[in-house]
């Protein structure tokens, strides 16, 4: 081995990156040239002292913690897949509409009111914009709503029957005020739109799956009622018929 | 509709517990490619971003230079992005004919003069120092501690020109080194 050679194999040596055989051919070189081992030596010496430096930086905590928002976090996640559920879920119900041979205006808007309910829940579940008056406690819920609406939504306490109770909150749907009554159940929020009935009522409860989400939507007493969920569709009705059971039982009592 | 979101969410869980460990690595060879603080920090939230879009490409086995691989396709289009923008292209070209300068420097240099103690502060700013290929080459193998291999496959290079990268650098450096010791 020339010293040429063993010049930068050295390098290989102290990176433990040569074979038994070529690291005997640089040790053997070494031992009787003066000038590499001592170059083998300063290297070593080098090396040494690079290792045991802190050489490396330590991310920001700012740094850290915009990285971490940006990749998204579960909730995020399913939250965008379903906005990108949307587009599909609005083709497919061009689609349908295609299908059948007529589209009668009162569909149509149908379409629409459950459209931007899933919006109006979709921007509650944004950071801070679920409740206007947060509390657990109906009597402290209902009278919020006194002169914000013009009706009177019923704010009824579930939390025995495994619905909480969180909030009320005022939204638009179909470019009027609704009440939007705010339940959780684990860790799935339920936002009940309260509007006035305008003779729209419907004759039974409906459950349909629009966009990924559940609704049920039902009348009572003039009103009309829409509950808008990711909660499966079974414990939504349970929601729904508690929710009537209470209520009836409110105006009777 | 159906929830489509398990295989996003289960990407996105995958993909912390297995990059972000990593960070520091990857902030720690953005501040030696770019040489200063807030340009390492967009690459490296860039790496991450381009990291986790691409998750799906990643064939397993370390992840670490995988993520350093991304970090460098940031940083090279970044000194494009300055090149263009102050018209000095910092090529490796220049970087090249920058060493061969203190190659032969470092090789007159006495070998048993002693090196003085440094802390890491004046050690990081030597290693800034190196031109382009030489400081990654270093910064890769002894601070972000790849092999041989991965440094090739993240550079490009082959094995034998990374070995004689590193020779360089380290000559270089030790030069730099002893420089500062006589200017104390």
């Amino acid at each position: 081995m020339t010293c040429d050679e063993a010049e930068v194999m050295l390098h290989a040596l102290i990176d433990n990156e040569l074979d038994a055989g070529h690291a005997r051919d640089i040790e053997a070189h070494a031992a009787q040239c003066a000038r590499c081992a001592s170059q083998l030596a300063a290297y070593r010496d080098l090396r040494n002292s690079l290792q045991g430096g802190s050489l490396g930086y330590t991310a920001p905590l700012s740094l850290r913690r915009s990285i971490d928002r940006a990749v998204p976090s579960p909730a995020m996640a399913s939250r965008r897949t379903l906005l990108k559920g949307f587009a599909a879920g609005s083709l497919m119900s061009a689609a349908a509409a295609a299908s059948v041979a007529f589209v009668i205006v009162r569909e149509d808007r149908d379409q629409r009111i459950l459209g931007e309910a899933i919006s109006a829940h979709l921007r509650s579940l944004q950071a801070d914009h679920l409740t206007d008056v947060l509390s657990t406690d109906q009597h402290t819920v209902k009278p919020w709503f006194n002169g914000r609406i013009d009706l009177a939504p019923p704010v009824i306490d579930l939390t025995a029957q495994g619905f909480t109770l969180v909030g009320g909150r005022l939204d638009f749907i179909d470019g009027k005020p609704v009440a939007a009554i705010v339940y959780r159940r684990r860790v799935h929020v339920i936002n009940l739109f309260v509007a006035q009935g305008q003779g729209l009522a419907l004759p039974a409860p409906r459950t349909e799956i629009v966009q990924g989400f559940n609704i049920r939507r039902w009348s009572e007493q003039g009103l009309n009622l829409l509950a808008v969920s990711d909660l499966n569709s079974e414990e939504l009705e349970e929601f729904g018929t508690k929710f009537e059971q209470a209520f009836r039982a409110t105006r009777t009592g | 509709m159906a929830y489509e979101g398990g295989g996003d969410r289960g990407k996105a869980e995958r993909f912390r517990s297995a990059a972000l460990p990593y960070l520091d690595d990857v902030y720690t060879l953005a501040r030696y490619l770019l040489r200063n603080t807030a340009d390492a920090q967009d690459a490296a939230q860039e790496c991450y971003l381009r990291a986790f879009r691409h998750f799906e490409t990643f064939r397993g086995g370390p992840i670490k230079p995988w993520l350093l691989a991304i970090l460098r396709n940031v940083c090279r289009a970044e000194y494009a992005r300055r090149g263009a923008l102050a018209g000095i292209l910092d090529s490796l070209d220049d970087a090249k004919e920058t060493a061969e300068g203190l190659w032969d420097e470092a090789g007159h240099s006495p070998e048993t003069e002693t090196l003085q103690k440094l802390d890491s502060e004046a050690m990081q700013r030597l290693i800034t120092q190196l031109p382009d290929a030489f400081r990654e080459a270093i910064v890769l193998r002894e601070i972000n501690d790849l092999s041989y291999r991965e440094i090739a496959d993240i550079t490009g290079a082959p094995v034998g020109t990374v070995m004689s990268r590193l020779a360089r650098a380290r000559a270089m450096l030790r030069a730099a080194w002893l420089a500062e010791g006589n200017r104390s």
